[in-house]
């Protein structure tokens, strides 16, 4: 009985854990962001072992990532930053509440992000000078929105 | 009686004496700066070299607002909390009338212009390694940037503290002009020991500290707690940063760690200051640091 007992309580915690997981606000929209920054990663590593020499430059893989980057900055993000989704709602995310404070400036840094992007795209193809030269900027752009908006990291 | 009272008294006066002219400021010769002239476009690279907007400048500053060095960034530690002060051009609430030698006794001495210990918030403790050509360059460049008439503000240290005098203490235990990696090294090993041990004072941040705030160049780099915050600075020996160099000359141009994720914290800070420098001095960082020991 007493292990009965046990066993449904461990269920029911297990399965309330489970459902609190799923449920945690905005865990979609936290998901589906990050996962978005995973897929820009994915091509800066094609670019970065680029302009690093570690790996051989080649104009049309260069060209592939860098559209797919700037395809990135173009996807329609209304839905993915509701108000509140912050840090502080649901701890999955490193949103700082920032995002949404009076005088946010997010809009423009996201267009700074599109802007680098769209640099990149134009350079990546033509050599691993311009590629190397565009670098500095896409960082610049992803350092500036983690920077302000991001929980600090060291 | 008398000779009683005298050795009584006489000794521990005589030894406060000592002690008084041994934590007595020690500025440099004044004809330091005197055969040398100043460039302002070799000081931009000082400037960025040295992260004084890092500090100086407003944290959230971009672009030319980060040439607008008005202070007032607050840096909270065990012994309270320190605000960096204005050092814009303006010459009543910044640095503007500074002479060459006021800059280089505050940078290489620590000393202010009336005969103050400066506290080691400010790295003096690395920048009394920099050449004098490199703080006359600077003095030059410093005075192209914006006045900004910002008062500085106090510093917000208590008793003991507050005593500036016995900074002088702290001075004769821990001050030195003396390079932390000595030996054989490149001549790109050679810059980039400049680079970290003096103008970009890395070892501030990157060097555990011990109770009483001197770097523990034993452990050179090994990182350490944040002070008086959360988390702590990284090991950037080769016993913990296993980065190619490629990978550190990449961080300190774009802010990309390998993984693609960017600089956090401070340090993103810092990227903004070495993205400006020649890509053979971030080059000449990351030859030093694969050649410093690793320390756990």
């Amino acid at each position: 009985m007493k292990k009965l007992v046990t066993a449904a309580v461990i269920g029911l915690i297990a399965s309330t854990g489970f459902a609190t997981a799923q449920d945690a606000p905005f865990a979609r929209e936290i998901k589906a962001r990050q996962g978005i920054m995973v897929y820009r990663a994915l091509q800066l590593g094609v670019l970065g072992a680029m302009a690093k020499g570690e790996m051989e430059y080649d104009a049309e893989k260069a060209q592939k990532a860098a559209d797919a980057l700037l395809a990135s900055t173009q996807l329609d993000a209304s839905m993915l930053w509701p108000a509140g989704s912050d840090n502080s709602a649901n701890p999955a995310s490193t949103a700082l509440a920032a995002i949404w404070a009076d005088g946010s400036d997010i809009g423009a840094k996201a267009g700074a992000m599109a802007e680098a992007a769209a640099a990149m795209q134009a350079a990546a193809g033509t050599g691993v000078e311009g590629l190397q030269g565009a670098m500095g900027a896409v960082g610049g752009a992803c350092g500036g929105c983690h920077k302000a908006f991001r929980v600090p990291t060291n | 009686m008398g000779k009683i009272l005298r050795m009584l008294l006489g000794w521990p006066l005589r030894g406060a004496a000592v002690g008084w002219v041994l934590t007595g400021p020690n500025p440099l010769p004044a004809d330091t700066f005197a055969a040398i002239t100043g460039d302002a476009a070799r000081g931009e690279t000082v400037f960025w070299a040295g992260g004084c907007a890092a500090c100086h400048a407003d944290e959230k500053a971009e672009g030319d607002a980060k040439l607008i060095l008005a202070g007032g960034q607050r840096f909270p530690s065990p012994f309270g909390t320190f605000l960096a002060p204005n050092i814009s051009s303006d010459p009543e609430a910044g640095i503007g009338n500074w002479t060459v030698l006021d800059l280089g006794n505050a940078m290489m001495r620590g000393v202010s212009p009336q005969g103050a210990h400066y506290y080691p918030v400010f790295p003096y403790a690395s920048y009394a390694k920099a050449t004098v050509q490199d703080v006359a360059d600077l003095h030059a460049y410093l005075a192209t940037l914006p006045a900004d008439a910002t008062p500085s503000q106090p510093h917000e240290v208590g008793f003991p503290f507050s005593i500036r005098r016995s900074l002088g203490g702290w001075k004769l235990l821990f001050f030195s002009d003396r390079w932390v990696i000595d030996g054989e090294l490149t001549e790109a090993e050679t810059r980039g020991r400049y680079l970290v041990e003096a103008l970009g004072h890395c070892g501030e941040c990157h060097t555990p500290r011990n109770a009483l705030g001197g770097m523990e160049t034993g452990r050179w780099l090994a990182g350490g707690p944040v002070p008086a915050g959360k988390g702590s600075f990284p090991n950037i020996t080769p016993a913990k940063l296993d980065w190619s160099e490629a990978d550190i000359v990449e961080y300190l141009t774009s802010g990309f760690t390998p993984e693609f994720d960017s600089a956090g914290g401070h340090m993103a800070l810092v990227v903004e200051n070495t993205a400006h420098l020649p890509a053979e001095d971030r080059a000449a960082i990351a030859a030093y640091l694969k050649h410093v020991p690793a320390a756990e």
